[in-house]
This record gives structure tokens, sequence and C-alpha cells, in this order.
């Protein structure tokens, strides 16, 4: 691995469907080596983007480059680096899992036999099983094993873990957490924001196509905003920079990015037994960035 | 090779079934010839005799009484629309049934140019149609054998090779459509190999309608042609291995450049 170079690079990355948007103006850089969560609720642009990274989707403008490569120029050579796994595990019928993975090995030109079946013990995966009669939990293992079986560089996964369960789940993100400790970059979509909290270093956040914000994890949580919780009143404060209220009981939630001097004034007016101000944990912080934008689409 | 591989692999069940089922029809059909040719005597005239039903299968211009003749319209007629229909499967779900069953992005994430994806498909195709054909000349062999029948090896050899160029025009028609297609096609793809095969039933009652038989790959098919010409009719081939030519380098354009959702 050379230090500083870019496993992903797209810059003013655009695609337009017809009438229908698509992502329009993407920017992302992920260094070798990264631990990438890449969130956004559904129709948000995440697969859009990764289907132009893979070099299954032509971009309208912009350009994506894998480990400094354009990937329309070197979509073969780059793909040997890749091991990718789609939203929605979907196989020949009629193949057994193994068949499904010696497919995959030979289209590598590879013998992947010894990883595939390390793979398959830890994630218990029965290769003897036809994938047609596979459930979604299986059909997603033979998919996690076809994207990792021939040790890649780069990891693109699409929502990897709907359809796991919680055990299986666990072992998933140790092996990608000892892939990445190898020197794997992992690119990971989501919109299960504990997981990529949990393991990624950084995530970028997307929106109706554009880029929110890309940082990493714990400087997502060093926003301006801060998580407050009130005990002892029924309702809040009505103060500026409040977004997120939610009130149950006696407690009273928000997320606040406004003048801390004014909110700690409207409390000392306020009947409240405790008061917890904390950093917004990331789902916190993907709703703040998400009102936000609603807000700041109101007011335009 | 792998994707070669792969693609017999997935195509051998139905590849048995429609070689087994044209097998079984042409060998039958040289069995029951001896039958046949006993009451051809009387049976050839009235066959010739039939106005634009005897032309529109080229029975006015070839001797039922001889196996060859024979051969041309009964056993002509289950190759030619079967392998049709055949070719025509091949051909339209070769690249939309990936899109269809939701494999092109499995597939064409693994570090496989479109190219190669396209002509490992397109060989699978040729093998699978070589793969009936063959066995259709050696199961017509060893009934004609059986039966004690030699017919004329050339006029015969030019039959089928007619009836194996035409189901290639078929399938590389039908390839070609299938790169434009987001998913599935297998009824386009027997209605096509349909037209075709009507077009030349129209082509040979009138002719007015003569020009079809450029347009159909059945033109060059005609055994009564075969017969009576001792060769494939060379304008009707030259057209059809252009459109050959054009339908695979379609779905090569096409297919090279498309997004795949």
């Amino acid at each position: 691995m050379v230090a500083g170079r870019y496993a992903i690079e797209a810059k003013g990355l655009t695609k337009i469907y017809g009438r229908a948007r698509g992502i329009t103006d993407v920017d992302l850089a992920v260094p070798e080596g990264d631990f990438l969560g890449f969130i956004g609720p559904n129709g948000a642009g995440k697969s859009t983007t990764i289907r132009i990274l893979l070099g299954l989707i032509a971009p309208t403008g912009g350009t994506a480059k894998i480990f400094g490569e354009d990937i329309r120029g070197k979509r073969t050579e780059l793909l040997a680096r890749i091991g990718y796994m789609p939203s929605e595990a979907n196989f020949y019928r009629g193949m057994k899992a193994g068949e499904v993975l010696e497919y995959s090995a030979g289209l590598r030109k590879r013998d992947c036999r010894e990883e595939a079946s390390r793979l398959c013990r830890r994630l218990e995966l029965d290769v003897n099983k036809r994938v047609d009669q596979l459930s979604l939990g299986n059909r997603k293992k033979v998919s996690i094993v076809c994207a990792l079986q021939h040790a890649p560089d780069l990891c693109i996964l699409d929502e990897p873990t709907s359809g796991l369960d919680p055990l299986i789940q666990r072992e998933f993100y140790r092996i990608l957490e000892e892939r990445n400790r190898a020197g794997t970059t992992i690119f990971l979509s989501s919109h299960v924001l504990s997981e990529i909290q949990k393991y990624c270093k950084h995530a970028a956040v997307i929106k109706e196509g554009r880029i929110l914000a890309c940082d990493s994890i714990e400087a997502l949580g060093h926003t301006n905003a801060k998580e407050v919780t009130l005990t002892g009143i029924a309702a809040p404060p009505v103060l500026e920079g409040m977004r997120n209220i939610r009130a149950e009981g006696n407690t009273v939630r928000f997320l606040y990015s406004g003048d801390l001097r004014k909110l700690m004034s409207a409390l000392a007016r306020l009947p409240v037994e405790d008061v917890n101000i904390t950093e917004p944990d990331l789902e916190e912080i993907f709703m703040h960035y998400y009102k936000e934008e609603a807000n700041d689409n109101i007011k335009a | 090779m792998t994707i070669l591989r792969h693609e017999i692999r997935q195509g051998r069940i139905p590849l048995m079934i429609w070689t087994a089922a044209i097998a079984f029809l042409l060998g039958t059909c040289v069995l029951i010839y001896p039958e046949m040719a006993k009451q051809m005597g009387e049976l050839s005239q009235a066959f010739g005799n039939m106005g634009g039903f005897s032309a529109a299968f080229g029975m006015d211009r070839i001797n039922f009484g001889e196996f060859t003749g024979f051969f041309g319209v009964e056993c002509g007629n289950i190759l030619g629309l079967g392998g049709a229909f055949f070719a025509a499967l091949l051909g339209i779900s070769a690249l939309s049934k990936e899109e269809k069953e939701h494999t092109a992005e499995f597939l064409l994430t693994h570090p496989v140019s479109r190219r190669r994806v396209l002509t490992q498909k397109l060989i699978a195709v040729l093998v699978q149609i070589t793969v009936l054909n063959g066995a259709a000349v050696a199961v017509t062999a060893l009934t004609a054998l059986f039966v004690g029948e030699s017919p004329d090896r050339k006029l015969l050899g030019l039959m089928f090779l007619a009836y194996f160029i035409m189901q290639i025009e078929t399938a590389a028609v039908c390839f070609g459509i299938s790169a434009f297609l987001g998913s599935g096609g297998p009824g386009l793809g027997l209605g096509l190999a349909a037209v075709f095969y009507f077009l030349n039933i129209v082509a040979n009652l009138t002719e007015k309608a003569g020009f079809l038989k450029y347009i159909t790959p059945f033109g060059y098919t005609d055994g009564a042609d075969i017969t009576a010409n001792g060769r494939i009719e060379p304008e009707y081939l030259g057209v059809g291995l252009a459109v050959t030519f054009v339908g695979i380098a379609a779905g090569f354009w096409k297919y090279g450049k498309k997004d795949l959702t």
C-alpha cells in the first residue's frame, strides 16, 4: 500500500436518469486502508454511487477513480482488486452455494477454495444447498464469501447485514475488522447507524443524491449540536437552534445548536430536576443533518 | 472459458429437451417414409396440385416420392421451425436473462470485460445450436440407414447446412435484440421466429411477395429450391449472413455501453 493514496476518489460524480434524480456532484475520497460507512436512507443515491464506482453504470458527469485509475478505463483490472457485495443476493437458479463460489473464483481465475472454506466455516454456510432454496440470510452469506474469498484490496459492501442474524453479523464485522487491519479498504453502505458508529473510522452522509457530510466518526460527533435531555418537565423551552424534539412523560430530549448561555438561562426558569448535555450519537447527527437540510430547503 | 462452461451447464436441460423432441420427430418422420413412399404415386400428384397450399410449402416443385423431396418438406418443417424456435429462445435470453434474474450485477462486478461475456455467451449459443443440429443429422442418418434409404448426400447436406445457418441467423438477430431488452423476451423471440417462418410461406404463395425471402432466413432453407437448384440460393444467403453480422454487432455495441441497474 502506498501511504496517502486513495482507494476511492469521486469528483463531481453526477448521474441523471431521464427526469429522475440519481446523484449530484458527489465528491468522495476514501484513503487506502480506511473503513468508511456510507449512510443514507433508501433512495438517497448510495447504490447509484456504488454502481458507478463498479463501472456498472456510466456517470452523466464527473470522475470515479479506484486506486488512482478511472474505473471506465481500467474496469477489468480494477475489479480484480475489488470484492463487491450487492444489497440483494441473487444467483443463478439451480446452482449450489459451493458452485456459485467456484464460479465466482473461476471468473477471477483464482483458486480460492482454502479461503472460501475458512469463511464458510466462520459464517456457518452450507455449500451443498441450492441457492434458490436458501433463506435471505444464507444467500447473503454466499454473497459475503464471493466478495471476500479472493482477499480483495477494496471491499464495497451494499447493505451487507440485512437478513443476517445478530451472531453472524458480529462474526461478519470481525472478519471485516481483521481484513481492515491487514490493509483492506472497506466501503460499506448502510442505514444501520449503530453499525457504522461501532465499526467505521469515517462516514459519509448522503441525502437526495448529494453528500451532506464526510468526516471521521469522532469529528462528525463534534458537531455544534448537543443532545440535551431534561427531566422534570413535559414541554421544552422555546429557543432558536432546537431540533428533533421528543417528549416522553416528564423527560424531554432535543438537539441544540444555539447559544448555550440562552439555554442555561431558559433552564433556570424551569422546574428541571436533571439536565444531561452530551455529544449526540451518530443517529442524532444523522437526524441533525437531515433536519438541517430540510430546514435550509424550507428557508430557501 | 468459465462463462462458456457456465452457460452450457445452465442451458443443458432445455438443450436436451429440444434436441430429444426434434430428433424424435425427425426420426419418426424418416421411419414412416417407406410407408409413405408406397402411396406416393397418387399422393405426390395430389400434393403438387393443391394450388396455393402446395406452393406455400414448395410441394409443387419437388418430388414427394423421393427421399430428399419428402425430407425437404416434412422433415424440413420440423428441424426448420423447431430449430428456429430453439435458436430464438437461446438468442433472446442470452443477455436479457441476466437482467431479468438480477444476475448481471453478480457477473459484471467480476473482472470480466463485457466483450468477453458477450463472446462466450455467443459461443455458448453456437455450441448449443451445433449440438442440436448434430443430433438431427445423426438421427436422420441412422434412421435412413435403418429403413434402407440412401439419399443424395449433397442435397441433404445442403438442407442441413441451410437450417443450421438459418438458426444461427435467428439467434443472432435475437441476441442483438436481447441487448436492448431490460428483461425477459422469450415471447418476442418465439414470435419473431414464427413471423420469419410465415413470411417464407407468404413469399411462396405469390411472386409479388417474393422479396420477403430476402427478409426471412427461411428464404434460403426452402427444400424445393435447394433440391431443384442443387445449392443454397446465394442472394438470400448473402443477406442472411449480413443480417447475422448486424445482429451480433448490435448486441456488442449496445451491451458494451449499457447501464446495468
